[in-house]
C-alpha cells in the first residue's frame, strides 16, 4: 500500500524509499580547516612555553621528586583525605539535622552552615590557630560545676590539629548542603514505602534514601574534592608543611619561584587528574540502574535485530 | 500455598477495627467517623469518586497518617500508639515501624527501590526488617516471582519492567513479609489500560487464597468478582457497605447510584 505513495517521490526509481542506512557524511571542509588552526596555535604555543628558558624546565625537573616536595605532597593528601572524610561525616549529621522536625536541631544546624560557609576559610584556619589567644585553657567540665580534665591550647592546638579542624569544620558546611539536597531529590514515596515496610527511620535512610540521593551527591562532592585539595594550599599560612609550603621553603632559599611554583602547580593537576577519573568510576556505579540494557539478556536483542 | 489463611477460625474478632475515624489537613476534613469492620481473610473492596477520602483512610490504617479523633486496630495493636498506666501514648517512630510489620502495602506508583534488582527489592524487608535468613528469603522470593510469573526477570532492575511488571513486582515484594493484612491503594490507576489485567489477575488470585485485602481501586469488575464486600464511600463517609452483587447490582443509595452510573 505504501509502495504506491512513496515510488513517486523516489527521485532516483532505483529503490522504493530512501533508507536512511544509505545516508553518507560529507565531507566537511571548513571544519578540518578550523581544526587545523587551532592545533597548529596549539602546538606553538606548547613550542613557546617549552623552549622559554625562564620557565626553568631543567630545575622543575630537578625537584620535581625532590623528598622536600614529595613530604609536602603527603601532607596536602593526608589532610585532603582526612579533611574529606570528617567533613562528609560531620556534613551528613548536620545534613539530617537540618532536615529533622525538632526545632533545635535544624536550628543548630542552620547556625552551624551560615557560620562555616559565611567566613573565608583562610580566616577560620587563623583563627583555629590562634585559638589559645582566646582560649588558654581546654577543660572538659561540667556546666557551671567542676572541670573534670584541663589542657594547655597550645599543647592540642598544633598547626596539623587546627589545620584539620579547619578544613574539616569547613567542609562540613558545605557537604551539609550537598547531601540535603541529596536527600531531598529522592522521591517522597520511597521514604514512605520503607516506613510502611516497618523500617527504622535509620535504615530507611542508609538502605534506601541514601543510595538513591548518591547519584546527585557525587559530581558535586567530586568537585568539593578537588577544591580541597587547592584549599590546602591555604595552611601553608600556618606553618603547616603542605606542598605548597615545600616549594615556598625551596625557592626561598634558591630563588628559583617560578619553576618550584610549576612543581607544585603540575603535581595539583596530576592529582585532580587521577581524581577525575575515579569520579567518572563512580558515577557509573551509583547510575547502574538507570541502564535500561543493563542485565537484559543479551540473545533478547540479537534475535530482534535479525527479524528485521 | 495455604500460607495466607489465618487459623484463628475460633476468634470472631475482626482483624481491623475503625471507630468513628475522623482525619483533617487544616480545615479540610476528609474523613468524618468512618466505622469499618474487617475480617480474617475478608476482600474489602472500598470504591468511591475521587476526594471521598478512601485512599486516605487506607493511610490512616497503617498510620502513614495519623488519625485526629477515633481508633483504629489491627491485630490486637492500635498502630501508632500504646497503652501504658491506663493512659493512650503516642508511640515513637520506630515504636510504629514495629507494629507496622505485619502489613504489606502496595502502591499506586509502585514505588520500587529503583537502585535495587528485582530480587533485592523483594528480600529487603524479610532479611534487613524481619530477620529472616536470607537463602531462605531468596527462595521464598523467587517462589512469589514464580507466582506473579516474573521470575525471569528477578536479577533485573525495576526501571527495564513494564508498569504492570513492575506492580506485580510489588506485590510479590509485600507479599515476601508474609502479612496478616494486605492493603492495595489503587494499584492498577498508574498503569496503561492494557496492563490493568495482569495486576489484577495477580489480585484475584491472592483473594481466592484467603488473604486479608483491603483494596482501594476504580476497577468495578474487580469489585464484583473478588470482593467478598464492597464498601462505597464519598465525602469522608460510609454511604452503603454489602456484598457485591448488592452494592454493585442493586445500589440503594442515590450516590451510588449516580458514581456507578458512570461506569455503565
Amino acid at each position: 500500500m505504501s509502495n504506491n505513495i512513496t515510488t513517486n517521490a523516489a527521485p532516483s526509481g532505483a529503490a522504493d524509499f530512501r533508507d536512511v542506512a544509505t545516508a553518507h557524511t560529507p565531507f566537511r571542509t571548513w571544519r578540518l580547516l578550523l581544526w587545523l588552526v587551532i592545533a597548529i596555535v596549539v602546538v606553538d604555543f606548547g613550542w613557546i612555553v617549552a623552549n622559554n628558558e625562564n620557565f626553568g624546565w631543567p630545575v622543575v625537573a630537578q625537584y620535581f621528586f625532590d623528598p622536600t616536595v614529595i613530604q609536602g605532597l603527603y601532607v596536602s593528601l593526608g589532610l585532603t583525605v582526612v579533611g574529606m572524610i570528617l567533613g562528609v561525616i560531620v556534613g551528613l549529621v548536620i545534613a539530617i539535622m537540618r532536615m529533622s522536625s525538632d526545632r533545635l536541631a535544624s536550628g543548630f544546624a542552620s547556625l552551624f552552615i551560615w557560620f562555616f560557609r559565611g567566613t573565608p576559610l583562610l580566616v577560620q584556619l587563623i583563627f583555629w590557630y590562634n585559638m589559645s589567644t582566646l582560649f588558654p585553657n581546654l577543660s572538659i567540665a561540667i556546666p557551671f560545676g567542676p572541670t573534670l580534665a584541663s589542657w594547655d591550647t597550645n599543647s592540642v592546638i598544633t598547626p596539623m590539629t587546627a589545620a584539620i579542624v579547619g578544613l574539616a569544620l569547613n567542609e562540613a558546611a558545605y557537604m551539609a548542603e550537598i547531601i540535603r539536597g541529596g536527600l531531598i531529590s529522592v522521591d517522597r514515596g520511597q521514604a514512605e514505602t520503607a516506613e510502611a515496610f516497618g523500617m527504622t527511620k535509620a535504615r530507611a535512610l542508609w538502605r534506601i534514601i541514601i543510595p538513591q540521593a548518591m547519584r546527585s551527591i557525587v559530581p558535586p562532592t567530586g568537585n568539593q574534592l578537588i577544591s580541597m585539595i587547592k584549599a590546602t594550599s591555604l595552611v601553608s599560612v600556618i606553618a603547616m608543611a603542605d606542598l605548597l609550603y615545600s616549594v615556598q621553603s625551596i625557592y626561598n632559599r634558591t630563588f628559583e619561584i617560578i619553576p618550584m611554583l610549576l612543581v607544585a602547580v603540575l603535581w595539583y593537576l596530576l592529582i585532580t587528574s587521577i581524581l577525575n577519573i575515579g569520579q567518572n568510576y563512580i558515577e557509573a556505579y551509583y547510575g547502574r540502574s538507570d541502564r535500561r540494557n543493563a542485565g537484559a539478556p543479551k540473545p533478547v536483542a540479537v534475535t530482534e535485530e535479525a527479524s528485521h | 500455598m495455604t500460607a495466607f489463611v489465618q487459623p484463628d477460625g475460633i476468634n470472631t474478632k475482626p482483624l481491623v477495627q475503625a471507630r468513628n475515624v475522623h482525619k483533617a489537613y487544616e480545615h479540610l476534613e476528609v474523613l468524618k467517623g468512618i466505622d469499618l469492620d474487617v475480617m480474617s481473610g475478608e476482600v474489602v473492596v472500598i470504591l468511591g469518586p475521587s476526594g471521598s477520602g478512601k485512599s486516605t483512610f487506607l493511610r490512616c490504617i497503617n498510620h502513614l497518617e495519623a488519625i485526629q479523633k477515633g481508633f483504629i486496630e489491627v491485630d490486637g495493636d492500635q498502630i501508632g500508639y500504646r497503652v501504658k498506666n491506663d493512659r493512650l501514648e503516642k508511640l515513637s517512630a520506630n515504636g510504629i515501624a514495629k507494629q507496622r510489620r505485619k502489613i504489606g502495602m502496595v502502591f499506586q506508583q509502585f514505588n520500587l527501590y529503583p537502585h535495587m534488582t528485582v530480587l533485592q527489592n523483594i528480600i529487603e524487608a524479610p532479611v534487613g526488617v524481619h530477620g529472616h535468613n536470607r537463602k531462605e528469603a531468596i527462595e521464598t522470593a523467587k517462589g512469589l516471582l514464580q507466582r506473579v510469573g516474573l521470575l525471569e526477570k528477578a536479577d533485573n532492575y525495576p526501571r527495564q519492567l513494564s508498569g504492570g511488571q513492575q506492580q506485580r513486582v510489588a506485590i510479590a515484594r509485600a507479599l515476601a513479609i508474609k502479612p496478616k493484612l494486605m492493603l492495595f491503594d489503587e494499584p492498577t490507576s498508574a498503569l496503561d489500560p492494557e496492563l490493568v489485567g495482569e495486576v489484577l489477575a495477580t489480585m484475584k488470585d491472592l483473594a481466592k487464597q484467603g488473604l486479608t485485602m483491603i483494596v482501594v481501586t476504580h476497577e468495578i469488575g474487580f469489585a464484583r468478582e473478588a470482593a467478598d464486600r464492597v464498601v462505597f464511600m464519598d465525602g469522608g463517609v460510609i454511604v452503603e457497605q454489602g456484598k457485591p452483587e448488592e452494592v454493585i447490582g442493586n445500589p440503594q443509595h442515590p450516590r451510588t447510584q449516580a458514581f456507578l452510573s458512570r461506569f455503565l
